[in-house]
Order: structure tokens, then sequence, then C-alpha cells
């Protein structure tokens, strides 16, 4: 009978019993690595759901109207025989951004990578309250249990975009949608409450699970990522939830916060949705950048150039983000005055991350590279990331914002940055700790394919969207040829289409690589990357316990790469 | 890439495609830059026999100067970019100039509705002329728009004349254009605003001014009665 | 590669001083709940500011019952506290019995607040009739949901300590008391912006 030691105490782990039955190991599980599998697996499947909507929007953008090929077993009223309408339109539109930021980018990035290494990459056995941490994986689940149903309920699933302003998603009569509306702003108010766990798990963890040596300066820059994603989600979601509540009030109780003719404000809700809307995509952004500043040094073979500017630049333009939230409503009749202050901060989030592009250039600078499939998408995760900062400064600018606002050019700029990290980052960080993760190596060849099939289409279907949006096109119409002006664009529109639909299909490889290598690829090494983070030094995939017996002790920083006198110096190793 | 926007048309369009220029121009200059100079490490840095990274860490003053001057210079040309925005701003949004013609746009699920003042010059009185989907101003003269909404929020969006303004149920919100050129220019909404939205255009005619004048003689026949004849045009919403 | 034992690494450097985990995670969570309620007593000071007429709305509040409430809520915070105290001091029979009035208390505030919605609604003010009347249904209501989160903790933890099931979790006293308290200074901002202003 193990004593029940007071697990609330500083960096105590209270030893559980591996757990033994297929429930307890899969499901009900409070190990950290297996929660993260759970995270990886809720977002990939919303993944392809995501991606299916994208495909169908896209397809309706190129042929209006017309029947869309592999749609004919979506059932009324949502599709009639392959042909969409309007409604539905705007349903996908709707759900493609919420899946997309809610339940794919966030789970991947922080659920998955972020629960898998933390505790690893720390010397940790587990995460510090593993009970939350397996709460807050089942709130997701059921958060997507929600999403999904609010396809099926009478009037449909939500259809105001993932943004939700209201008078139009506030009145049914608006929209059409009822119960759907109302389902989701409960899924994501469960998907808050599940990151906010998880926040809170990471926070307390990284200040208190840390293994002896493992000092602040000394955490690989994943975990400063991770923490400070965690805090700047915790400090930024507030205002939603209760903008959220509101919204909810004035649904079904009658209230008239967002309504003019009862006294309320429509811009309102802009505002608090926006004040988390804006560190939110920072929140998605940080662990991406965390993965890439992980895989560089190691395929460089030196260490990451400049740790702790990097660092510092990630603190500050965290703080910073949360004064930039305007920019998205420099036309939605703000003040006046209000306009070039946030003009201003945005323009300027763009040194920080300047800093951090830089750092991560200087690291390639004198390395000696190797290019495997993780090393290739991570280069081509900060190649997408620059050109998506660049076109951020062209929205940042309040005169020209004023054009670009609402067009396609916006849709292309997001994708750029979002992408970075969800894609590219992501599959980086995928073919690199999968072997930790499953203890299999992935198909180096597969991995390269997928590469560049995903740079080469995805470019190809988001550069010309700039494009597009400069011509005039608006986001969110079902039929680009119901308007003179953008009647021209669509030989342009059509071929977005092909190659959208070229990257999707592309993500095939990794689909085949990733089943294929779970139960026949080539057995992991604990090491396979000759790599110095604490993770590589346990087994492959970890013990129950991450450690065994013995727990590391740290003696020096995470990326001691071609010092004098050694190829390379683990954390964990004494000269 | 600026040859993708339509052809400008009104009095501050051009400030914004100059500034989208401007920034176009930095911008450029620091994609090249990057990506020539992660295209270049890549290839001169590849693993060769013999050869060994440089563990250099990048802490020293000395080191981090290569990632710290150029900070610097995007900081400096981010405080340009903003001085120049302001300017642009201040000229559009800031002090408008004084009114020459005044028109109400109104959004409504899922429709433009224009009202022109008649020869009274006041708008809202008897003689207004309510049009769905059709704006007529003359060129050369300042416009201002006072911009409602019936129902949801619409943005009154004409790409021609680079205006964009939100319109909000509940509040006045006055935006003013000055065209540069007689013709006829596409009115869309560009924020969300139910099924409709897709579809939901106008048309602005820019009268030259004699074609004004005839249009005025139409529409309120001098010595005709007060009330404006009644305008079916645009097109068509379902 | 070698792994030191955690025995050497003890010997080779004292731990430094770290939060107990379940207090930080506690501070964590209430600085995410300061944000939701700031983020909602913002929006109503602004809209406030905006329209004098809502001080003519807020004089149907009972002013009493709010004080009354707010006198509740300070006392059971206090009683938390000497339930806190005597987890270690007198020991779980005394912790009980602090928490019974705290938990009596938060019972108490319900209660009061009931009393005052149910008149309030009966004379015709719902969460529609206007901008003041849904905030403070909305407000009130999402702060009561709050105290009722935190009767059930209490409770456990006061079943917990009348079995003499205590002693394993007695540190959770102390981040309940966090909670509670933080309920409470909620509430001391609620009381003056809606009621006396």
């Amino acid at each position: 009978m193990i004593p029940r030691a007071d697990s609330a105490a500083a960096g105590v782990h209270v030893p559980h019993p591996e757990p033994r039955g297929f429930w307890r190991r899969y499901v009900f599980s409070t190990d950290h690595k297996t929660i993260a599998k759970q995270y990886l697996g809720i977002g990939l499947f919303w993944a392809v759901a995501g991606g299916f909507a994208a495909y169908l929007i896209r397809w309706q953008l190129a042929w209006p109207g017309e029947q869309v090929p592999l749609a004919a077993w979506i059932p009324e009223p949502m599709m009639f025989g392959g042909h969409m309408g309007p409604e539905f339109y705007n349903v996908l539109v709707t759900m493609h951004g919420t899946i997309m930021v809610f339940f794919v980018a966030m789970p991947i990035l922080l659920g998955a990578f972020g629960n898998f290494l933390l505790p690893l990459m720390i010397g940790a056995r587990d995460m510090a309250f593993p009970r939350l941490n397996m709460l807050s994986v089942w709130t997701l689940t059921a958060a997507s249990l929600v999403l999904l149903a609010s396809f099926f309920v009478p009037g449909g699933a939500a259809a105001s975009g993932w943004t939700a302003y209201p008078p139009l998603s506030a009145r049914p009569e608006y929209t059409g949608v009822g119960w759907g509306q109302d389902l989701w702003i409960l899924a994501v108010a469960l998907e808050f409450a599940s990151f906010l766990m998880g926040g809170i798990n990471f926070l307390v963890t990284t200040v208190n699970m840390r293994a002896r040596g493992m000092t602040f300066a000394r955490l690989p820059v994943m975990v400063w990522m991770q923490s400070t994603a965690a805090i700047v989600f915790m400090l930024s979601v507030g205002p939603l939830i209760a903008a959220a509540v509101m919204l909810l009030m004035d649904r079904l109780a009658g209230t008239g916060f967002y309504a003019p003719e009862a006294g309320g404000q429509p811009l309102l809700w802009q505002h608090l949705f926006w004040f988390f809307g804006h560190p939110e995509v920072y929140v998605i952004l940080l662990p991406g950048v965390g993965i890439i500043g992980e895989i560089l040094p190691v395929f460089c073979r030196k260490p990451l150039f400049g740790y702790r500017y990097i660092i510092g630049a990630t603190l500050a333009a965290s703080a910073l983000s949360f004064f930039t939230w305007a920019h998205h409503m420099f036309i939605a009749g703000i003040r006046n005055l209000l306009v070039m202050p946030f003009s201003v901060t945005t323009i300027l989030i763009s040194v920080p991350f300047a800093l951090i592009v830089f750092a991560l250039i200087a690291t390639l600078w004198g390395a000696s590279m190797r290019f495997p499939t993780p090393m290739l998408f991570a280069l081509g995760a900060l190649s997408v990331f620059v050109m998506g900062g660049l076109t951020g400064i062209f929205n940042g600018s309040a005169p020209v914002d004023i054009y670009l606002h609402d067009t396609h050019f916006i849709v292309a700029h997001f994708h750029y940055t979002l992408i970075s990290v969800t894609f590219f980052a992501s599959f980086a960080g995928l073919y690199f700790w999968f072997p930790k993760m499953f203890g299999r190596m992935m198909n180096e060849p597969l991995g390269k394919v997928h590469f560049w099939m995903t740079f080469l289409f995805f470019n190809l279907t988001f550069i010309p969207m700039h494009l597009v949006g400069i011509g005039g096109m608006m986001r969110r119409i079902a039929d680009p040829t119901q308007y003179e002006l953008l009647t021209g664009l669509q030989p342009l529109n059509r071929m977005i289409t092909v190659t959208a639909v070229l990257l999707l299909a592309g993500q095939l490889a990794l689909v085949v690589n990733f089943i294929w290598s779970l139960l026949r690829g080539t057995p992991a090494l604990d090491d396979p990357w000759s790599s110095n983070t604490l993770e590589w030094s346990t087994s492959s995939p970890p013990p129950h316990d991450n450690w065994g017996r013995r727990e590391p002790l740290v003696v020096r920083g995470p990326y001691e790469y071609s010092q004098p006198g050694a190829e390379r110096l683990p954390q964990w190793q004494v000269d | 890439m600026l040859d993708w926007l339509p052809e400008n048309a009104s009095t501050y369009g051009g400030e914004i495609d100059s500034l989208f220029s401007f920034i176009y121009g930095l911008v450029a200059v620091w994609f090249v830059i990057t990506h020539a100079l992660i295209l270049f490490f890549v290839i001169r840095y590849r693993r060769r026999e013999g050869a060994r990274a440089v563990g250099v860490h990048g802490h020293t003053l000395r080191q981090a100067a290569w990632i710290l001057v150029p900070t610097a210079v995007v900081l400096l040309l981010d405080v340009w970019i903003d001085a120049r925005g302001a300017r642009v701003w201040e000229l559009i949004k800031g002090s408008p100039p004084a009114a020459e013609v005044e028109v109400g746009v109104n959004g409504r699920q899922f429709n433009w509705e224009f009202r022109h003042p008649g020869p009274d010059g006041r708008l809202g009185s008897e003689d207004d002329l309510l049009a769905d989907n059709t704006l007529h101003v003359p060129v050369g003269r300042v416009v201002l728009v006072t911009l409602t909404s019936s129902d949801v929020v619409h943005s009154l969006f004409i790409p021609h004349l680079r205006l964009k303004q939100d319109a909000l149920p509940g509040r006045r919100i006055p935006v003013w254009f000055e065209v540069t050129r007689a013709g006829e220019y596409e009115i869309v909404c560009a924020e969300l605003c139910g099924f409709g939205h897709s579809g939901m255009s106008g048309r602005l005619i820019a009268h030259t001014p004699e074609s004004y004048e005839s249009w005025l003689k139409e529409t309120w026949p001098p010595g005709g009665p007060i009330a404006a004849r009644t305008e079916e045009g645009g097109s068509a919403t379902p | 590669m070698t792994l030191y034992t955690a025995e050497a690494a003890r010997v080779a450097a004292p731990p430094a001083a770290l939060p107990v985990s379940g207090k930080l995670g506690m501070w964590l969570f209430l600085a995410s709940e300061v944000i939701l309620f700031g983020g909602l007593i913002a929006s109503y000071v602004v809209m406030r500011l905006a329209r004098p007429g809502w001080a003519a709305e807020s004089a149907h509040l009972s002013v009493m019952l709010g004080a009354v409430n707010t006198a509740v809520l300070l006392t059971s915070s206090f009683s938390i506290v000497m339930a806190h105290r005597a987890v270690d001091r007198e020991g779980a029979a005394v912790a009980a019995r602090w928490l019974t009035l705290t938990v009596l208390l938060g019972l108490v505030f319900l209660c009061i607040k009931g009393i005052e919605w149910r008149g309030e609604l009966g004379a015709g003010f719902a969460p529609s009739t206007g901008g003041f009347w849904s905030f403070y249904y909305t407000m009130t209501g999402l702060h009561a949901l709050h105290v009722t989160a935190g009767i059930v903790i209490n409770g456990i933890l006061l079943l917990l300590a009348a079995a003499g099931r205590l002693a394993p979790v007695g540190r959770r006293v102390e981040f309940a008391g966090l909670y509670w308290h933080f309920v409470d200074i909620v509430w001391i901002f609620l009381f003056p912006l809606i009621y006396l202003i």
C-alpha cells in the first residue's frame, strides 16, 4: 500500500503503479504521454473534417452552384445531392475556422506536443496534476461531441463566422440557425475550459517539477514557448468567456447586451472577442516557433543562436499582443483616435518577431546541416512564417487596411501565419518526435514527398490568394460570379482550388506514413537524432514513469553542439 | 502585385495605393533578403566531410549585434510606415472636407438602400429619392455618406474608391469620398450578414456634371410635383 | 549515458524555495477568473458611463439586502481562514465546525440573493427589461454560480473533516480558502458598482 503523500507539495510526484487493462491504459489514463496522444487523435480527426470543409468551400468558389465531387453523401438540408446553397456555405466557413483554430491547432500544438514534451524535457515524471490533465482532454472530447451535434439540430450548425458577430449571431431570425449557434458557444466554452486546465497544469509543472539542475536558463526553448502560451491564454480568454455568457443571455434570456434596440452595443462583442482573439493567435504560434527552435540546432549541429534574446523577444511580443486587438476593427466604427495607436502597436509587434526570425536564420550560419524530413519542415515553417509576418505589415497599416479588411488578402495572410505552425511546424514535430512517442521511425522518402507536396501546393494556393484579395474579392461570399468586379478573377480562383485540392491530397502521404510506421516502422533508438534535450535520454517510448528508477541530473544548457572538445554535450551528461 | 487593384477612381484612393506601394517595396526587400540568406546558408553550410559547425551561442554583444542591428532597422522602417500611415489616415478619416452632397446609405438584409436628397438639399425631407441598390453622385464633389443598418452589421465597400466602412445598427456613421472619374462602380457588402451576403451588391453611378444635371431634372422634374419619381434599379438580390 | 540518482542530486545543492503546486495552481486559476470578471465588469462600467439612466434603475435594488450579503460573505471569509488555522492547530473536528459555518453562510448568501431576484422579477424587472438589468442578472448570476461551486468544494472538505479523513489533503482547505476569498472580493466590487452608485 503506497502511502498517500500530499500531492500538492512542490515537486513531489505521487508514485502510482503502471496501469493495467485497456481502459486504464488508453482511455482513462493520467499519463501525460497517453493524454498527449489522445489530444493528437482529436486534432487529427478534426483536421480531416476541417480540411474537407476547406475542399467544399474552394470547390464552390471555383464552380459556384455545381455539384461538388465526393459530396453527394452529405444529407439534406445541408447539401442537395452534392450542391450547396449560401446557407451551408456560411456554415462551412464558420466551421472551418472554428475547427482549425480551436480543435486542430490548439489540441495538436499545445495539447499533444505540450503534454508529451513538457515533463520529459524538464526531467519530471508527469505533470503536476495528472488527474486534472485527464479531465482536460475529456473536456475537449465533450466539446468535440457538442460541436458535432450542432450539425444535426434543427436549423443546422452555426453560420455567423468563427467570429460570431452579433446581431447576426444573437438573433436566430437573422441566420435561420437556432440551437446550432448555442451549441457552438457551448463547444467553444468547453474548449476554453479544457485549455485553461491544461495551461494551469503546464505552468505549475514548469515551475515546480523541474529536475535537479534544470534552471530556467537551461530550459529548452519549447518549454518557454509552451509556458508563455499558457500564460497568454489564461490572461486573454476571460473577456471572451464573459462575452459568450452575454451572447448566450441575449439568445436565451432576452437580454440586450448586443442589441441596439435594447440599449446594447454590437461593438462590445467585437472588443471582447478580439481582446482574446489577437493574443490567441500567438498562443498558437509560440509552440510552433518552439518546435522550429528545437529542431534547427539538432540538424545544424550548433546552438540555437541568441537563445536569451529569443526568450526576451517572445515575452515582449506576448505582452505587446494584448494591446493590438483593435487592428481587427479599424473600420468597425470605433473612435477615430483609437485607430493610430493600435496601428502603431500592431506594426511594432513585427520587431520582436523579426528578432526571432533573424536568430533562427543566424542558427543556420556556420552550420553543418543535414536534411531529414523534420528539418525540411522546420525550414519550410520558417519561410512560410516570414511571408505571413510580412503581409501582416500591410494589414497593420490602418489606411491600407481600409481596402484590405475583409478581403481574401487577409485570408491569405492568416493562412500563411497559422499554417506555418499548424502544418509545417507540427509536421516537423511529428516526424521528429514520432520515434520518441511511438518507438518507431517514420519512413524518410515518403516524408520528403509529403514535404515537397505540402510546400509546393501550399504556396501555389495561397500566393495567388493575395492577388484575388487585392482584386477586391471579399471574404465569406459563396459565388464570386455574382459580382462584375470579380468575374475576371475566376480563372485564378479555379487555379487556387486545383492546387488546394492537390495540397489536401498530398496529406495522404502523411496518413499512409503515420499508420504504416505505427505498425511496421523501424524500431527507434533512444536517441536517433543525436539530440541533447532530456527526452532523448530515456527509451523510445519512455517507460510509464519516464525515467525508471533514476531521475536525470541536468548539468548544462540544451544546445551544446560543436563546442570545443566535443561534437555534442547532452544536457544530462557530466564531463 | 498592385496591378491587381481595381482602377482607382477617388481622390484619397491614390494615397492608399501609394502607401500600399511603399510598404510593398520595403516588404519585398525583406522577403528577398531573408529567403536569399536561408537558401544561401542551406547550400553553403550543408554537412561536408571534415567541416565542423561553428558552435556560437550568440550571447556576446558582438555576436548578438548580427540580429540586433537588423531588428533596429526593422523598428525604424516600422516607424516610417506608421508616420506615413498616420498622415494618410488623418486625410481620410481625421478631418473630412466640407460636404457638398449628402446621401444616406442603409444596409438591410440583403440590399443597400440609398437615399438621395432632392432639390431642397436636405436629407430626410419629403423630396428624397429612395433607391434600392443604385447610388447617383456627381464627379469631383465631396460626397458625405451617413451609414446606417436596419438589422445586422454590414460593410459598405466600394473597391474602386478604396472606401470601406462597417454599418452598425443603432449608429449613424459618417464616411466621405470624392470620385475623380465618371463611370459605374460596383458597391458590395464586406461583412458577413447572413445567407444573402453573397450577392448583396449595388452600383455607384458617378455622373459628369452635365449627366448629373440631366439626372436631377429627370428625377425631380422642375415645376412638377415635389416628391421624386421612384427608381427601380440596381441588381436585384434574391 | 549516465543518470545520477536523486540521492546524489540532493547532496549536490539544496532545493530552491518553490511554491506548493496546489497553491500555485489555484493562484493561476484565480488570475484567469479575475480577467473573466474583469471583462464583464469593465463592459458594465463602459456601458454605464454612457447611460446615465441606469442610476435610476439601480435604485430599485435593495441596498440593505446587498449590504447584509456583503457582511455574510466577509464573515464567511473569516470563518474559512479559521478553518485553515484549525487544520494545523486544533485539529479536524474544529476545522469541521468552521467549515460548517462557512458553508451555512454561503447558503445564506444564495438565499438572500434568491429573495432579491424573486422580488425584482415579481416587480417586472426581467433580464430583458433593459441594459442595466441584463448586466445585473448576468453578473450576479455568474457570481452566484461561483458561490455555489465554492459551497460544494467547502462542503466536500467539511465532509472529509467530519469523517476524520482530512489529514492527507489538509492543505486544500487553504486553497479552497483562496478561491472563497476571490468570490468574496468579486462581490466587494459588484456591490458598490451595482447597488451604490
